[in-house]
């Protein structure tokens, strides 16, 4: 595979406050909570910071020991969710243009979904636009059912999307 | 001479290296108690040893002997040692010493000889000197090994501490041995002795011309290498040396000697500039050290270096956020780091220690700079950054120097001050008592927020320099105080500056408020005659504080820092014990508060008001004791406003005198009734609703803000008595209460109150309590009632409802017995317990618990040793259970109560009355153990079957009552029976009925005929399963699972039973995990599971679903084969459960689907 790192120096963001739910409909035993923006961006990130605030699962960068929060590959902004029509757009940015590890990551990330949603969602994978060389291609990659299943099939890339979705603790 | 065979064993035992090290102890063991017992003398020992110690085997000679030697005089440190040995076994390790195979032999074996105390025989100085020659020619202490080196620097610390002549004999020697040594340590312990090692060097030769003076650049060339400390491996070793301890170490071993001086500072405000935080602390820390220990005169050269360095620190580590909040009234109002804090206490220590430094700060341009900073800016977040971080630094320096030292204090004052107030406007006074008033005096005053900070800070400051009264008489306290007479001349307009800042505020600036409650608090605070705030000025400032507590009608931030303000004030009075501002705050805060909750008829809403007074008044006893008068007046006079009193009140004759006639002739309670009801509607009651609620808002005042403070303020409890006599004295006096709605919130607060307060206070304020609630309760109507017969017809014939007064006489009477302990005296139980019964049985559900309390706490009849109370338990069931033909006295089914309950005569609502209360007796007698509890168990039971004894079908709701009466047994109650209202309670009590019950319950379920009692019996159940304590559940674990897995499945039938299903869920998840559960869990695992799925979609309560599938996630640590079967039912119902509608049981499911997901195999990822 590939020598040598192929962004060796990323910037690294501080990480954003998190934005705190405020548990106000809570009370209600019957209301619904749709499935919104920050509990997708919560299922990416955190391991549900609020049971136990050291392990902090991340999905992490397969080149870096950083967070994928932490290089801005992912925000809490690139997250659309539409509950009623079950359907989830994450949207990420790779670090560098030519960046080879942007399948693993949108892998990692449509499996993270695809474990933690229900059944009923369309998940779709996007590549920020302008971001990678490769866009329309990886795009395509990662939104293809065949594709996506074959590559799972495979005993080392699933090794590698386990990894990615390891805990990392901090 | 069978001890020395023994030795030869030992000795032999102890040299194997082949052995194991408990071989060793033993051996060791063996060897040494044999010495101490005088069995074998040292002597001997040598003598046996001879061969071991002179072989030429090196490993043997080195361990064997000499490390055998050594470790046995560690054990015989307290035992007696003849002089000469002692001299020759010192001479003996110190020749050793040079030897390195046995150099730990030698080492310690000085060690422990040297560490000899007292009559034992010690070592003679020529020896010790003798040792420390020998070890400083002969040890290369960094070629050693780590546990050999600690050796070495004990040694070394050990003579230094013990023998301080022989060492300073040595000289230059010791100081040579101890620079080789410690020179490339690295390890925490050894480095911990070595800086304590210096310490005790530079202790030893203080004079210029000694050893430590010559070698001083050498010697701290050697210790400040480590300087600041950082530990290069963090974790893993905790037996270690923690940083701070290290680091505290050197700090003190860098400080021990002023001959260090010209060396340590420089390097020390080097670090200081560096940008890693922990060398900034270390260093500040070990200035102050070195402040403390070099003396004033040498660091006076580095004064010019050292002030800025300190004010780059004070800078860098300040942040500009100032907080305007309610916390920070009586803290400085911004984050302190340890930075900031190392560097404020270096500060005041070079300031208090020599106050020529204060020049340095004094001229300071950059302190002189602020009062320009100041005046740019009103308000503080117009500030920029820069200026923010301006005020608050300097205000910071300036209060600090001021805080070190009265002189200090005076000059800061002196130059500081009157320019302040020359930029804020404030004029001082020209003769004492009157103001300067020029026309626009008031107008001249310039708020700015920066200058208002500072100035408050100063005040702070200065008020701790105030001697208390004692010191004051002995001082003469002319010359010194100048500030205080600074602050004299400026204090008048200084408070009316800061009360028209509080004036001018408004909401939404809180800022305003912030500073002039602060300054006000600041000027207010100052102790003693010698204050320079005169009485009058100080009355003012509470007289301010006071009417922003009245005037204000809503909850503002200003409201909230006045009260704190004065609370802050009034504990700072008592803490001083100040009497003469005590009068005064006494005269303007509490009077004027209390006469506020007296009046009612103020802008201010009640419960501000109530919870200002309380606040305020819980600061001293005197306090307490004025407050709880005004509770009580402003209690009767409310309470009169919805009554009608006996007093002056017009009451129409006639009506009264009905009602007299219909007490005398108790012809029947019903015509009294009838004239009673025609009274509370002809009345003219001038009642009120905001009485009525200010009623009971001062009630839940007393009971949430006063009582748990009981034990912290003296003198509570007797008010309070008193505040409960008088609530009987006003009750009695009134005869008609008009409420409609507003009235149940009052009873329920007044039966609160009254409770707790019987159940805080002493057995005597209880008796007389209950004395005077018994003198109400005979005079009213109410006794009428414990002459009704017990029969249905009478109690069916009773058709109306008990008046409001009989009610609240009632509900109140029943709080005080709750709330009473076994040891009070009750009179005429009997006709009470006859009262009781009846009105449980007209509905008043607080009779009946307090007839629960009532039996819980009658003594025995056979025992007899409380004279006081006229009836004893059983005479009490005698009457309750009320036997009309046999005359053993049970309490089974056959007695009426118990007719009732199943149903045999009376109406529905009798029967479901008769179950509660029961239940409620049942508890009373549960708790103390008693065994007539069994019977009425029997009874509730029998209410759940489907059918009675005579075949009559049993309605579902007195099955529903029955069910809710195990709660009731079981489950801890926070009104009645429980230790806060002395109830008698056996230990395991619950066990004992768990074990009783649980396998009635069980059978009866199993015979069960219809669906509806085979559920209520599952509900009873379960309350006795979820009220046990989880170890009794863990022990019958197997016994109980099924029963429970049913019972789960029956209530998730129907949502009314969902918070037991939960409880009963919870029950079931206790077992999961336990190890007593394990096996039984294991073999019922299918069960489990199958339960536990359904579960998951059970829609009436979120956490049974939550809880399901944390159950669930549980199951895992389950034999992998037990639990794989059912891999794919669970992943499907947690699939499911992804799409819940509720947040906090996706997140569960998907870490449960996760966890179920990785036992399978790999292929499947998703």
């Amino acid at each position: 595979m590939v020598s040598g790192l192929i962004n060796e120096n990323p910037t690294v963001y501080e990480r954003k406050e998190r934005r705190v739910r405020t548990d106000s409909t809570n009370s209600d035993e019957f209301s619904v909570e749709p499935i919104d923006q920050l509990e997708i961006f919560d299922i990416l990130f955190f391991d549900f910071a609020f049971i136990n605030i050291h392990h902090i699962r991340d999905i992490r960068d397969p080149e870096h020991p950083y967070s994928l929060e932490q290089l801005k590959v992912l925000t809490e902004d690139s997250v659309e969710v539409d509950d009623l029509k079950s359907y989830v757009r994450v949207t990420f940015t790779p670090t560098v243009e030519h960046c080879s590890m942007a399948t693993i990551i949108g892998l990692s990330i449509r499996v993270k979904l695809m474990r933690s949603l229900p059944p009923r969602y369309k998940i779709d994978i996007r590549v920020a636009p302008g971001s990678h060389a490769t866009e329309a291609a990886l795009n395509k990659q990662l939104n293809d059912k065949e594709r996506v299943a074959a590559a799972l099939e495979n005993p080392n890339l699933v090794e590698m999307v386990d990894e990615c979705l390891s805990p990392s603790f901090e | 001479m069978a001890a020395l065979n023994n030795l030869t064993e030992h000795l032999e035992a102890f040299v194997d290296v082949t052995r194991s090290p408990t071989h060793h102890a033993e051996s060791l063991k063996a060897i040494a108690t044999s010495l101490e017992k005088g069995v074998l003398s040292i002597n001997q020992l040598v003598v046996e040893m001879d061969m071991y110690l002179t072989t030429t085997d090196d490993v043997v000679r080195a361990r064997g002997s000499i490390l055998l030697l050594a470790e046995m005089l560690d054990y015989l440190k307290s035992k007696p040692l003849d002089n000469a040995v002692v001299h020759s076994l010192i001479g003996f390790f110190t020749a050793k010493l040079a030897e390195w195979r046995s150099v730990r032999g030698a080492l310690s074996g000085c060690l422990a000889l040297i560490k000899r105390k007292g009559v034992a025989g010690v070592v003679t100085a020529v020896d010790a000197e003798a040792v420390a020659k020998s070890m400083a020619q002969s040890i290369q202490v960094q070629s050693l090994a780590l546990y050999d080196r600690k050796l070495c620097f004990e040694l070394l610390e050990c003579l230094l501490e013990q023998y301080p002549e022989a060492m300073i004999n040595l000289g230059d020697l010791m100081v040579y041995a101890t620079c080789e040594a410690i020179d490339g340590e690295k390890d925490p312990p050894c480095l911990m002795i070595a800086f304590h090692v210096v310490e005790l060097l530079a202790r030893l030769f203080p004079s210029p011309s000694g050893p430590v003076a010559s070698e001083a650049s050498d010697l701290f060339e050697f210790i400040s290498c480590y300087f600041p400390l950082h530990y290069t491996h963090t974790k893993g070793d905790e037996a270690s040396i923690p940083r701070e301890d290290l680091s505290r170490g050197l700090s003190l071993a860098i400080s021990s000697t002023p001959f260090f001086e010209p060396y340590a500072i420089p390097l020390l405000l080097e670090k200081l500039s560096a940008s890693l935080p922990v060398a900034k602390v270390d260093s500040l820390k070990c200035l102050k050290d070195c402040a403390v220990n070099y003396g004033v005169s040498r660091m006076k050269k580095h004064y010019k270096d050292l002030w800025p360095a300190l004010k780059d620190a004070l800078y860098a580590s300040t942040k500009t956020d100032l907080s305007f909040g309610l916390e920070s009234l009586t803290s400085p109002g911004f984050e302190m780091g340890e930075i900031h804090r190392e560097a404020v206490n270096l500060l005041q220590r070079l300031v208090k220690q020599d106050i020529s430094f204060l020049g340095l700060v004094v001229e300071d341009i950059r302190v002189n700079m602020v009062f320009d900073t100041i005046s740019r800016y009103l308000r503080y977040e117009e500030m920029l950054d820069t200026s923010k971080l301006e005020v608050l630094v300097v205000s910071q320096i300036l209060s600090v120097s001021a805080r070190s030292s009265v002189e200090s204090c005076n000059i800061i004052f002196e130059t500081f001050f009157s320019r302040l107030m020359n930029t804020l406007g404030i004029v001082e006074k020209t003769s004492p008592g009157d103001l300067v008033h020029n026309e626009n005096s008031t107008v001249s005053t310039r708020l700015y927020h920066g200058g208002l900070h500072l100035c408050i800070e100063l005040l702070t400051a200065s008020k701790d320099l105030i001697p208390s009264s004692e010191e004051c008489t002995s001082t003469p306290e002319s010359a010194q105080q100048s500030w205080c007479s600074i602050v004299n001349r400026f204090s008048a307009s200084l408070i009316e500056a800061f009360t028209s800042a509080v004036q001018s505020s408004n909401d939404d600036c809180s800022a305003d408020a912030y500073l002039g409650v602060k300054g006000l608090l600041a000027m207010g605070m100052f102790r003693g005659g010698s204050s320079p705030v005169s009485r009058s000025e100080f009355e003012k400032i509470l007289t301010t504080l006071t009417s922003i507590i009245a005037a204000n009608s809503a909850k503002t931030v200003k409201w909230e820092l006045a009260l704190k303000a004065l609370v802050c004030m009034g504990s700072f009075i008592d803490r001083y014990s100040e009497s003469e501002k005590a009068m005064s705050y006494m005269a303007i805060v509490v009077e004027n508060l209390v006469s506020l909750v007296r009046s009612s008829h103020c802008s201010l809403p009640h419960p501000m008001i109530l919870e200002a007074t309380s606040e305020v008044c819980s600061t001293m006893p005197t306090y307490v004791e004025k407050m709880v008068e005004g509770f009580e007046e402003a209690f009767c006079s409310s309470f009169s406003d919805f009554c009608v009193s006996l007093g002056p009140m017009t009451l129409d004759r006639k009506v009264f005198t009905i009602v007299s006639v219909s007490i005398s002739n108790k012809q029947g309670i019903e015509s009294f009734l009838i004239s009673n009801y025609y009274l509370e509607n002809t009345c003219q009651v001038n009642g009120n609703f905001k009485s009525i609620e200010n009623c009971s808002q001062l009630l839940e005042c007393v009971t949430n803000k006063l009582l748990p403070r009981l034990t912290e303020i003296d003198g509570l409890e007797k008010s309070l008595v008193n505040f409960a006599i008088s609530m009987w004295n006003q009750i009695e006096s009134s005869i008609v209460f008009s409420y409609d709605f507003n009235g149940r919130e009052f009873v329920e607060a007044a039966m609160k109150t009254m409770g707790e307060i019987v159940g805080v206070a002493s057995v005597d304020s209880q008796n007389s309590i209950i004395q005077k609630a018994y003198n109400v309760i005979s005079s009213s109507t109410l006794p009428a009632m414990e002459s009704i017969p017990l029969t249905v017809a009478a109690l069916e014939g009773l058709q109306r409802n008990l008046s409001t007064r009989d009610e609240l006489i009632l509900s109140l009477f029943a709080s005080v017995i709750i709330g009473a302990s076994p040891k009070a005296s009750i009179p005429d139980v009997k006709s009470l317990v006859d009262l009781f019964l009846v009105s449980f049985l007209k509905g008043y559900i607080r009779a009946a618990q307090a007839l629960g309390s009532m039996i819980n706490k009658l003594v025995t009849g056979s025992g007899g040793t409380n004279i006081s109370t006229d009836c004893s338990l059983e005479e009490a069931c005698d009457i309750i259970f009320h036997e009309s033909d046999s005359s053993k006295t049970i309490c089974g089914s056959e007695t009426f109560l118990g007719k009732i309950c199943l149903g045999f005569c009376g109406s529905l609502d009798l029967q479901t009355r008769a179950i509660t209360g029961l239940a409620w007796i049942g508890k009373g007698l549960l708790m103390r153990g008693d065994k007539r509890v069994n019977e009425i168990a029997l009874v509730l039971m029998e209410c759940l079957k489907s059918t009675n004894s005579s075949g009559n079908a049993l309605h579902p709701s007195a099955m529903k009552h029955a069910a809710d009466a195990f709660l009731t047994l079981m489950s801890d109650s926070e009104v009645c029976l429980n230790r806060k209202f002395h109830a008698v309670i056996r230990p395991l009590y619950k066990q004992r009925f768990f074990s009783i019950t649980v396998p009635i319950l069980e059978s009866l379920i199993v015979n069960s005929q219809t669906p509806l009692s085979r559920t209520m019996l599952h509900v009873a159940l379960a309350h006795v399963v979820s009220n046990v304590p989880v170890t009794v559940i863990l022990d019958n674990t197997k016994k109980l699972l099924s029963v429970i897995l049913e019972g789960l499945s029956v209530l998730s039938v129907d949502s009314v039973h969902k918070e037991t299903l939960f409880s009963l869920l919870l029950v079931l998840s206790g077992t999961l995990t336990d190890i007593k559960g394990q096996q039984s869990v294991s073999d019922n695992a299918h069960r489990i599971i199958e339960c536990l799925v359904k579960l998951t979609s059970y829609p009436h309560l979120m956490v049974v679903r939550e809880t399901a599938i944390q159950c669930l996630a549980t199951l895992l640590e389950l034999p992998h084969g037990r639990i794989y079967p059912f891999r794919r039912e669970v992943l499907q119902a947690v699939t499911k459960a992804l799409d819940d509608p509720k947040r906090r049981v996706r997140e569960e499911a998907i870490k449960c689907r996760q966890a179920w997901t990785s036992i399978s195999s790999r292929s499947t990822p998703f």
